[in-house]
């Protein structure tokens, strides 16, 4: 159908058929299809196209207080007031970024002292948030990972993984991960599928706070994942999005990124402050490679400049100074600290909050899973109709897999919401 | 070993981009008479970058507004940017706009609109992912263009011919010549005004003629517009070409960056124009780029494009910053004439007009490589080995200086 549509179309673009005064009745565009919304993004469009008073929005992932308002941390405050004053000029960063930014940026995740960082072996740069260094990624691995063409994703994943690395030119297989009967950690499948994935193939892991599930292997389980992966000689991809975000504490969430650097994975990272700084819009993240030593680590910056130039030239400042200036000043930082601790928290509180509230509704089905789970989403085990209901019966968005943003809920909104679960679902 | 081990291992030094290389090169000349006439960026009379007064007003109007914060923008970017950016480009009074067949998307700076065009372009034009169809960007051109529609998959990047080294201006006959043998559908790369490297655009009739071989030949108009302002002091003057082939019917893009004429160059403030048949062609259009948008940086950054936004939509600053740009404009319209008179005064061999015909922000002196090579190695003077220069980088203080040595390098370096 598709291929009948082009060749017609390419057969009439090819004809001298229509009179040449005809021409601008027609447009290059006639068979361009209309693209269905966001599956995440969408949910939020949806969201503010509602009248509902009552509505809430527990689609995207982006931190609410509990008046469900949009949080702009204090040190992020003092920072633009810190900036502002210092009457900086506007001129190009360089393809890499702001060298302040991306040396505090690999610090955060890897420890101070960490070897890779003191051996300069490691090469970050700035890049347009998660989603940015994802794709900087996959095009760098497209490229130069030649020897093998699949990524592996955990089932689920983020829904936008898979987008970005076939874009690229990769192909997306998927390891065993969530078990919907226990809305946990599926240790055996997920060994089990691992210990079958061809050599060298790429493989995606969550850091922490894994986006849907919020579930997250412990530490034990990391270690026989590293040791497993080592034998199968697979590509590290680690994916930090939500680090401070899951325990609260910024060092626990960045545990498993580094062992496995300690255990010799030369990993590829990236990093988003979109969640853990509130730096959403401003577009703040950074993908780092770890190198043999320092000498590979120029070779294979060079080569992320020439992947990087040909999309956006060079990064935006703004998010990149203000997250600088809060890495590298210590009463800032500390101050960072405690609000992503509080923000970790709240969402802890919440969740707590929500499963009182559906024992209070009457509902008998097990919610525990949704305190297990961490960080900032709640696979809540809903089915797709289940969601549909809760969405057009309740006005709660979310998105079809079950997936909610605990940082939506408030105490003030979270009987509603337990109301509309357990609507759809006793 | 781990297989990442392995891999880097084969991944090859690239060179560094030549412009970066430049400006390195520069800092690092102990030469206290040293001149950077390479990167495009504005100076001013004392060499110092220059942050626009209007963008400084509205940052403080930003920190002091309370209310807003740092929310994910929509994936296609602020709404009133994209508007008021398209408005700058069109004409408030577009026939396009008032018809609703105008679309936007906010992109990181230039090189983002051009991407995302490139991207669409392959995906959607000509066929479906249709990586042969042949795009067309001038010779020479900025040395980006071609990566970026390389990297997005077209296989097929050829230059059309465009500057006449001999008589150092348009290659009129060269360029229509390419127009008429370029295969049907073929995307040609325009510079909406004060063309870099070259500074020379076409005229008006030459425009119209241009306009009149890609009707015929339904070739796809793509105008990169990174100096609106730039070229004459006037925005609406800089945007003649562009706003033309809306009025002779074409569906276009057009790539808009602010970061020149806003100053902005590391906000990332940049804008894709899109002008179709209708409203309908346009909603399509802009659901397939938010998937494009989705898989490169999820949605743009918002500092920049809220800036530019408030900005373009109140009168008094509005009025303000055509003013700043004037005085951006005026400044390089000074340099090229005294440039032009000092080489004249000193008897430099050849002629020099081309100095003050050239429009924009650069300058193609005519210098072949030897002599570039002599500017930076005797004389510090920094440029472009394609005789390229920044008239930017010219002030009162050094252009003197800088007279001399072109002058002495015409004469002493064949």
């Amino acid at each position: 159908n598709h291929k009948t549509l082009e060749t017609s179309w390419l057969a009439f673009l090819a004809s001298d058929v229509h009179p040449p005064h005809d021409w601008s009745s027609i447009s290059w565009w006639s068979e361009v299809q209309m693209g269905p919304p966001d599956p995440i993004l969408g949910v939020s469009e949806a969201y503010k196209r509602d009248t509902n008073p009552k509505k809430i929005n527990l689609g995207v992932g982006a931190y609410r207080d509990d008046q469900g308002k949009p949080y702009v941390l204090s040190c992020v405050r003092k920072a633009e007031a810190q900036i502002a004053a210092k009457k900086l000029d506007k001129e190009y960063l360089a393809i890499g970024g702001l060298g302040d930014f991306t040396k505090a940026c690999a610090k955060l995740a890897l420890g101070d002292d960490n070897e890779v960082i003191k051996s300069g072996r490691n090469i970050t740069v700035q890049t347009i948030s998660g989603t940015g260094s994802l794709r900087i990624g996959a095009n760098f691995l497209s490229r130069f990972h030649t020897e093998a063409r699949d990524v592996y994703l955990p089932k689920p994943s983020w829904g936008n993984h898979t987008p970005i690395f076939r874009d690229a030119g990769m192909q997306l297989k998927a390891y065993t991960y969530y078990d919907p009967k226990t809305c946990g950690f599926d240790f055996q499948g997920a060994l089990n599928d691992i210990s079958k994935i061809p050599e060298k193939s790429v493989i995606m892991l969550h850091a922490c706070a894994h986006n849907p599930t919020g579930v997250d292997p412990r530490p034990e389980q990391w270690k026989e994942i590293a040791d497993l992966v080592k034998k199968r000689n697979l590509l590290v991809f680690f994916d930090m999005a939500y680090q401070g975000f899951a325990s609260g504490d910024i060092d626990r969430d960045a545990w498993a990124v580094r062992y496995f650097i300690e255990q010799g994975h030369n990993i590829v990272l990236s990093q988003s402050f979109a969640k853990n700084m509130g730096l959403y819009g401003e577009r703040v993240g950074g993908f780092t490679v770890v190198c043999k030593d320092a000498e590979e680590a120029k070779r294979v910056e060079s080569q992320l400049k020439i992947l990087i130039r040909p999309i956006y030239s060079n990064p935006p400042m703004n998010g990149a100074r203000i997250a600088a200036t809060i890495l590298n000043t210590p009463d800032l930082y500390k101050e960072w600290l405690g609000e992503v601790h509080g923000m970790a928290n709240r969402i802890i509180t919440m969740r707590e909050l929500l499963v009182a509230n559906l024992k209070k509704e009457g509902s008998t089905r097990n919610w525990k899973h949704v305190i297990d789970q961490i960080g900032m989403f709640c696979f809540t085990g809903l089915k797709p109709e289940q969601v549909e209901r809760l969405t057009k019966e309740f006005s709660v968005y979310m998105t079809k897999d079950g997936r909610i943003s605990m940082a939506g809920v408030t105490s003030g909104n979270v009987g509603y919401l337990a109301q509309g679960i357990h609507a759809v679902t006793k | 070993m781990p297989a990442s081990r392995h891999f880097c291992q084969k991944v090859p030094q690239a060179t560094p981009v030549a412009v970066f290389k430049l400006s390195n090169d520069f800092k690092e000349d102990p030469n206290p008479m040293k001149v950077n006439l390479g990167v495009g960026a504005y100076r001013t009379d004392e060499g110092q970058p220059w942050v626009l007064p209007v963008v400084k007003k509205v940052e403080k109007l930003i920190v002091a507004d309370n209310r807003l914060n740092h929310e994910y923008l929509p994936i296609l970017g602020l709404p009133e940017f994209r508007s008021s950016a398209s408005k700058i480009a069109l004409g408030e009074d577009s026939p396009a706009i008032q018809e609703s067949r105008v679309g936007a998307v906010q992109c990181l700076g230039g090189t983002g609109a051009l991407k995302m065009g490139a991207e669409f372009l392959r995906r959607w034009y000509n066929g479906n992912d249709n990586m042969k169809t042949p795009v067309y960007v001038s010779a020479p051109t900025w040395e980006n263009h071609n990566s970026v529609f390389a990297n997005a998959g077209f296989k097929d990047v050829r230059p059309y011919k465009y500057w006449d080294a001999e008589k150092r201006g348009l290659d009129l006959d060269g360029f229509l010549g390419d127009l008429e043998t370029a295969p049907k559908h073929s995307i040609f790369v325009l510079h909406a005004c004060a063309h870099n490297p070259t500074g020379t655009d076409p005229t008006h009739v030459e425009w119209m003629q241009v306009a009149e071989v890609m009707k015929r030949r339904k070739l796809f108009v793509f105008f990169d517009s990174a100096y609106q302002g730039f070229a004459s002091g006037c925005l609406d003057k800089d945007a003649w070409a562009v706003r033309n082939f809306v009025t002779q019917g074409f569906e276009m893009f057009c790539a808009q960056s602010f970061s020149k004429n806003f100053g902005l160059y590391n906000e990332r403030v940049g804008n894709l124009t899109i002008v179709a048949r209708d409203a309908d062609n346009v909603r399509r259009v802009l659901s397939q780029m938010e998937k494009i948008v989705r898989v490169t940086w999820s949605n743009p950054p918002s500092q920049g494009a809220r800036l530019v936004a408030i900005t373009l939509n109140r009168a008094e600053l509005f009025a303000e910053w055509k003013d700043n740009v004037k005085t951006m404009a005026d400044r390089v319209l000074l340099m090229r004439a005294s440039l032009q008179a000092k080489l004249q005064a000193l008897g430099t061999p050849g002629t020099w007009d081309h100095i003050t015909q050239q429009i924009g922000m650069f300058s193609f002196t005519g210098l072949n490589p030897k002599q570039v090579e002599y500017m930076i190695k005797e004389r510090s003077i920094y440029l472009m080995a394609s005789g390229r220069i920044n008239m930017c980088g010219l002030t009162t203080k050094n252009i003197d200086y800088v007279a001399k040595s072109i002058h002495e390098t015409v004469v002493n370096v064949q």
